[in-house]
């Protein structure tokens, strides 16, 4: 038995370390391209979420290099991400493919169901061993988020260009080779140290900006164009409402972003009381919570007609006008390019030095040609 | 040259809607229902519910141009036509009532959802509220996914908080109004359209059909909102009976059947809206009661994207033409008359082939 797993960000560190405690052969499908894209959409019906096409990309990619088993991540609305898995198992079969199909309902949907799932994958699992191996693999995947949001803030200080990828790509090596829990405790402290270790130039002023929005679109850096990297290298300080780990926590108390979901929701209330699937709510009280933080401005992600993120949307210029913040909305389909995406941030972070320069301008009653020769630009920073 | 059919009954609409100079000052509280989304569904029940309870109730005019318009200047860009539609509707409604009713239908069965945009409808209607100066929005909460018959009791305690009823007076306006939805959903299995029951739908209404036995049969597989609503769908219905379908309709066979014939994915779909259409479709194709399938969905609208596909499959292994025609703020009547033309045309000569052979 192959298994396969569509990509979402960096959940394949996860899986890798996952399926080889579990002693499942595990196919990775080839990292998402502009190939995988194009096939995915060809297959897809058109108005599906770009996540689906991707998906469906994927899982052709890895059905091609031989997999026989797909495991797709489940759910229960009233998002359209839960019935993803019965969509695309229906394309891939009309295109003739032979697989078997797993879905794999979340852990509050049926306890012992979660476990059939995987005792189905690995025959004679005990449920101890899959809690220890889940909580094995989970605390890897932790360890993964905190790099990766260390790395969102350390680029933005960064003094040669590139130097945080590098050593991004160095620590994922350090914490792939962890194996038991105590080398995992030890790789994840020396991975951020590794990252801390890049050279910084604490002085720079740099604008605050939060990433907000579809879960996906947040994940999965091809799907957004590498966006965190284009604002870490125009120094821009960035935090991230979504990580994997937070996302797939039970008990979504979002450790690595900081503030637990109830806190989210409950910011969210005045603007939007009832939950709406996917991250709709999660998006509005992250906005208003990253306004309260002084956040000089918030990128909303989606992908092209996502349900709960258009609800979020139709709400946000009245969060906007109540909190005072500057939100830049993008949506993501197949036919999105990379050029067009750049030339929106770059207008949207000059507006923010912009904002800020005005806001000096106000506290420390300047006048106003002061404050535009004292405004940073973007070369400087 | 002649103005187009659809301008001039825009005129006629405007002139034959009733307006309030008609209706008698009471000084009751006037509440105003959007014509739109889920007041294809529940109208009667809605509207008995507010009137038992000593309120004037209203509803906007049949969607026009002007309406569609507001909705698609306020609205988020990415929504779908029917959604604009009702921030259109709640506009027409300013300044004619005290309270507009919008209420958030969460689940109308249990373990199963509306579509999101119902969950969020009264916030996304909220958040351009005082902007566009709309009256104050009553929001009761109706959720039914975690106990059937909980309805009930949020409406009953919606009407004693909002309106100071008592407890009995409100089950007595519940009951009424549950048997006005009974009256009206029986009436619809025995053939009736919404648009023959719903107050000023009349000239969406057919003029002329075909004989019997030279009509075909064609499926119209969509959501109420959509199909009925003469304006979006460019009164798809009054056309294709012209044209001489004899239209089946998912409202005409009864829900619980519609809801089991839904059961054969293996994994049940969680919006009971879309499990209708999906039912809708198994029903038929089981039964042989369609000749072919004109499947409706508006452009960008989500649960209707991934249920798309499992529609095309279940028409494709049966052999029953379908249609999936995609709407939008943007689509011309002379479009969709070309494509609805070719697709009963091409209904109209396979069932002769079909007749020559046998």
């Amino acid at each position: 038995m192959k298994v396969s797993c569509p990509h979402m960000g960096h959940l394949h560190w996860m899986l890798d370390d996952l399926f080889e405690r579990l002693g499942v052969d595990y196919v990775k499908p080839p990292p998402s391209t502009t190939k995988t894209l194009t096939i995915g959409a060809k297959h897809s019906p058109e108005f599906a979420c770009l996540p689906l096409k991707i998906n469906v990309g994927n899982f052709i990619e890895a059905l091609e290099l031989g997999a026989d088993t797909l495991i797709m991540a489940g759910g229960h609305g009233p998002c359209r991400f839960g019935y993803y898995g019965i969509v695309e198992e229906r394309i891939l079969r009309d295109l003739g493919y032979d697989f078997k199909f797993i879905m794999l309902e979340p852990f509050d949907d049926g306890k012992w169901a979660f476990y059939k799932t995987f005792e189905s994958l690995s025959p004679g699992l005990s449920i101890r061993k899959l809690w220890k191996t889940l909580k094995a693999s989970f605390s890897k995947g932790r360890a993964f988020d905190e790099i990766y949001k260390r790395s969102l803030q350390v680029r933005a200080y960064e003094v040669n260009r590139g130097d945080t990828t590098r050593a991004l790509k160095e620590a994922e090596q350090v914490l792939v080779l962890a194996y038991t829990p105590e080398e995992i405790e030890e790789a994840a402290r020396e991975s951020l140290a590794i990252i801390d270790a890049v050279d910084q130039d604490l002085d720079r002023e740099v604008l605050k900006v939060g990433i907000v929005g579809e879960f996906f679109l947040l994940l999965e850096p091809f799907s957004n164009f590498g966006l965190e990297e284009i604002l870490g290298h125009m120094g821009v300080y960035i935090e991230r409402s979504v990580w994997v780990t937070d996302w797939i926590a039970p008990n979504r108390d979002n450790k690595i972003y900081g503030f637990p979901k109830q806190l989210v929701e409950e910011k969210a209330a005045p603007y939007l009381s009832h939950n709406v699937g996917g991250e709709g709510r999660e998006t509005i009280g992250s906005i208003v919570l990253m306004a309260e933080r002084g956040f000089d401005g918030i990128i909303q992600l989606l992908p092209f007609g996502c349900m709960p993120e258009n609800i979020a949307t139709s709400i946000i210029p009245k969060v906007q006008r109540n909190h005072d913040i500057p939100v830049l909305t993008l949506a993501f389909d197949e036919q999105t390019g990379r050029a067009g995406l750049v030339t929106r941030v770059e207008a949207f972070m000059d507006l923010l030095l912009a904002r800020r320069g005005s806001k000096l301008a106000l506290a420390g009653a300047a006048t106003a040609a002061d404050a535009a020769t004292k405004q940073p630009s973007l070369s400087k920073l | 040259m002649l103005p187009g059919r659809t301008e001039l009954a825009d005129c006629l609409k405007q002139r034959m809607e009733p307006t309030s100079l008609f209706s008698k000052p009471t000084g009751a509280m006037r509440v105003g229902i959007p014509r739109s989304l889920l007041y294809y569904k529940y109208l009667p029940f809605w509207k008995t519910f507010l009137a038992e309870l000593g309120l004037e109730v209203e509803t906007s005019p049949l969607t026009n141009k002007q309406i569609l318009s507001w909705g698609v200047e306020v609205a988020e860009n990415e929504l779908c036509v029917p959604v604009k539609a009702f921030y259109g509707h709640c506009m027409a409604l300013r300044g004619k009532v005290d309270a507009l009713f919008v209420p958030r239908v969460v689940s109308v069965e249990e373990r199963e959802y509306t579509c999101p945009k119902f969950l969020g409808l009264p916030d996304m209607v909220a958040a351009v509220a005082e902007q566009l100066e709309l009256p104050p929005l009553l929001t009761p909460k109706l959720n039914q996914r975690e106990k059937p018959s909980e309805f009930k009791w949020q409406l009953i305690n919606f009407a004693r908080e909002e309106f100071g009823v008592g407890t009995m007076d409100a089950v007595a306006a519940l009951e009424t109004a549950r048997l006005a939805q009974r009256r009206y959903q029986e009436s619809l299995v025995n053939g009736h359209k919404p648009l023959d029951m719903l107050p000023a739908s009349r000239l969406n209404r057919t003029r002329w059909k075909a004989p019997k036995g030279k009509r075909k049969r064609i499926g119209l597989l969509g959501h109420p909102y959509n199909i009925y609503d003469g304006y979006i769908t460019q009164n798809l219905v009054a056309r294709l009976e012209e044209m001489g379908a004899e239209l089946v309709v998912p409202e005409m066979t009864d829900h619980h059947v519609l809801m089991q014939a839904a059961t054969d994915v293996p994994k049940q779909l969680y919006w009971s809206y879309e499990k209708e259409i999906m039912g809708a479709i198994n029903h038929w194709t089981e039964n042989d009661m369609v000749d072919g399938v004109i499947y409706v969905l508006a452009f960008a609208c989500g649960p209707d994207s991934l249920v798309q596909v499992l529609i095309e499959h279940r028409a494709r292994i049966h052999k029953v033409p379908l249609m999936s025609l995609t709407i939008d703020e943007h689509s011309g009547e002379a479009g969709l008359v070309t494509r609805i033309e070719a697709f009963t045309d091409m209904l109209m000569r396979k069932k002769k082939t079909v007749g020559a052979v046998a």
